[in-house]
């Protein structure tokens, strides 16, 4: 089972009615890889990833993530992928153990599985005395780690983590990214969005996208090279300062 | 220079947990002043209390010389306020909520028109769009037009640009030094450093207490001193391994680097041996320059 690329598509399009949200993606990821998949706000991001999640049906083009086709697979793609979304989708009631409880058991893992898993989690996450704290009760920077873990529990090839780190404070997000290196590290591929441009710099490789196009992709020393820019953000602003869409 | 905003001793408690200890802040008259503090910090309180929709437990705070609890009816029409969450009317369009607001103050959106005209003219493009159909920056551009309808003296925004993408954040910028330059003063409070840099004065906020206050320049001053990047092609095990040496006491990740501080006694070049004898054979040190994530990432540890 050693795929080397994890995401591969090729012209992966999407349409709402004349608007062409996502036109022609292609792009490659490898096993391992952080991906950062930047654009500005309304440049179809969130379109291309539901697309790749298996959660939205593309109007042409085709590809494979995890191993599994988009347009007739996207059941085993959902059951082989982490997603977490800006919204954290925890459920607030629930304690800390129950909600991990309950994403691994959706994930069909088997009760020895998640108690080992959970344990580990707890422990490499040093939250063992939040257990049994209902989410509501615990601070943001731990509901996030908690996400993540979430959505990574059952070891999925790729984890998406769409704008994970809105709004939280930097000692607060590097810790975040310390957990993305770590499951990366560990052979997970990680496909990120960001508005953090210092964060695009954690990344391996990155795209921008404009207007529902890929403008820009490759290492963020190549880019900066390329654009003859010091940092991500004036990459950033050199190649979406012409976006039609969104603002 | 007269203070716009003068905060005493405000003390604010929910049951066991104080959300401010005792803070004082004094933000004069036409300055951009930026509020910088981790989650939980009291940021939010703060500004619930100065826009008096909370009442402090202990303290004082005038805004533009009237009082939080005793003036509020007056302080109110003399301030424009951003929440943190997006607070427009999702199913208003964009001419209805600055209609609606304008008519909230007694206002004509005319009457004002100077002040938001920069905002307008990128919102005119869809007036009959509905709120919760724009997009993160442009609701954030709207939100602060109607903040601006009945032309505030003090303008207190609560974390505005958080998820707006970086050229939208730029202009957003760009118009709230236009706003300076008319005399409005500005509290704001970001989780982005560059933002941070682009204040006059910040005072960084952590667990209810002011820290420091200062300009960005001078708050760093000698944050360079045992500061390091240091990078490998295997980022994780570099930090893991860092983590461990003598004379490192901090270790973080810093975008394409990670920074590492020291104590006087560190040595690189003694460091990169170590990391090489862990496998790292790519590690490299060099010294690096400190900014304000390297500061906010100082205090956050030193208050533990």
């Amino acid at each position: 089972m050693a795929k080397e690329i994890v995401i591969s598509v090729k012209d992966l399009t999407k349409k709402f009615g004349s608007f062409t949200a996502v036109d022609h993606l292609t792009l490659q990821v490898r096993r391992g890889e952080i991906f950062g998949f930047l654009g500005a706000n309304g440049a179809g991001k969130t379109t291309a990833m539901r697309m790749l999640c298996g959660l939205s049906f593309p109007t042409s083009g085709s590809g494979t993530v995890a191993g599994y086709d988009i347009l007739r697979q996207a059941e085993e793609i959902k059951r082989h992928i982490g997603y977490m979304s800006q919204k954290f989708s925890l459920y607030e009631n629930l304690t800390v153990w129950e909600n991990l409880n309950l994403f691994a058991t959706i994930y069909g893992m088997s009760a020895k599985s998640i108690r080992e898993k959970t344990d580990a989690a707890f422990k490499t996450l040093g939250m063992e005395n939040m257990r049994n704290v209902p989410v509501k009760e615990i601070p943001l920077g731990w509901k996030q780690k908690l996400a993540f873990t979430a959505a990574t529990l059952h070891s999925p090839d790729v984890v998406f983590l769409d704008e994970p780190t809105g709004g939280v404070d930097p000692s607060t997000r590097r810790k975040f990214w310390e957990m993305i290196y770590r499951a990366s590290s560990e052979g997970m591929t990680v496909f990120v969005t960001t508005h953090y441009l210092d964060e695009a710099e954690y990344c391996n490789r990155i795209s921008i996208m404009v207007d529902g196009r890929i403008k820009a992709l490759d290492s963020p020393e190549g880019l900066k090279r390329q654009y003859l820019a010091g940092t991500m953000d004036e990459v950033f602003r050199i190649v979406a300062k012409d976006a039609k869409r969104g603002d | 220079m007269k203070n716009a905003i003068d905060i005493q001793g405000l003390t604010k408690r929910y049951g066991k947990l104080v959300a401010l200890d005792h803070v004082s802040l004094s933000i004069s008259e036409g300055s951009l002043f930026g509020l910088i503090g981790p989650d939980g910090a009291g940021k939010t309180t703060l500004y619930q209390i100065l826009t008096t929709l909370l009442s402090p437990d202990e303290g004082s705070a005038t805004v533009m010389g009237l009082d939080v609890v005793k003036d509020y009816r007056k302080l109110r029409t003399e301030i424009g306020y951003m929440p943190e969450k997006f607070s427009l009317y999702p199913d208003l369009t964009v001419d209805e909520n600055l209609h609606f607001f304008a008519s909230l103050f007694g206002v004509n959106v005319k009457d004002n028109f100077d002040l938001i005209a920069p905002i307008f003219d990128q919102l005119q493009k869809f007036p009959n769009r509905r709120a919760g159909a724009l997009s993160g920056g442009m609701k954030q551009k709207l939100a602060l037009g109607c903040a601006l309808i009945h032309r505030p003296k003090v303008l207190l925004l609560d974390e505005p640009t958080t998820g707006v993408d970086a050229v939208s954040r730029s202009e957003f910028w760009g118009m709230l030094a236009t706003l300076r330059e008319k005399g409005i003063t500005i509290l704001v409070s970001t989780s982005y450093m560059d933002e941070a840099e682009r204040c006059e004065r910040i005072a960084l906020i952590n667990k209810g207490r002011i820290l420091d206050v200062d300009t960005p320049g001078r708050l760093i001053e000698g944050l360079d001193k045992n500061l390091y990047n240091a990078s490998s092609k295997d980022m994780y095990p570099l930090l893991e391994t860092l983590r461990t040496l003598p004379d490192v006491k901090d270790c973080y990740t810093f975008g394409a680097t990670l920074h590492v501080v020291t104590n006087d006694d560190f040595n690189p070049d003694d460091a990169i041996c170590k990391l090489r004898q862990e496998g790292l054979e790519d590690a490299r040190i060099w010294p690096a320059k400190g900014n304000i994530e390297d500061l906010f990432i100082k205090l956050a540890k030193d208050d533990g």
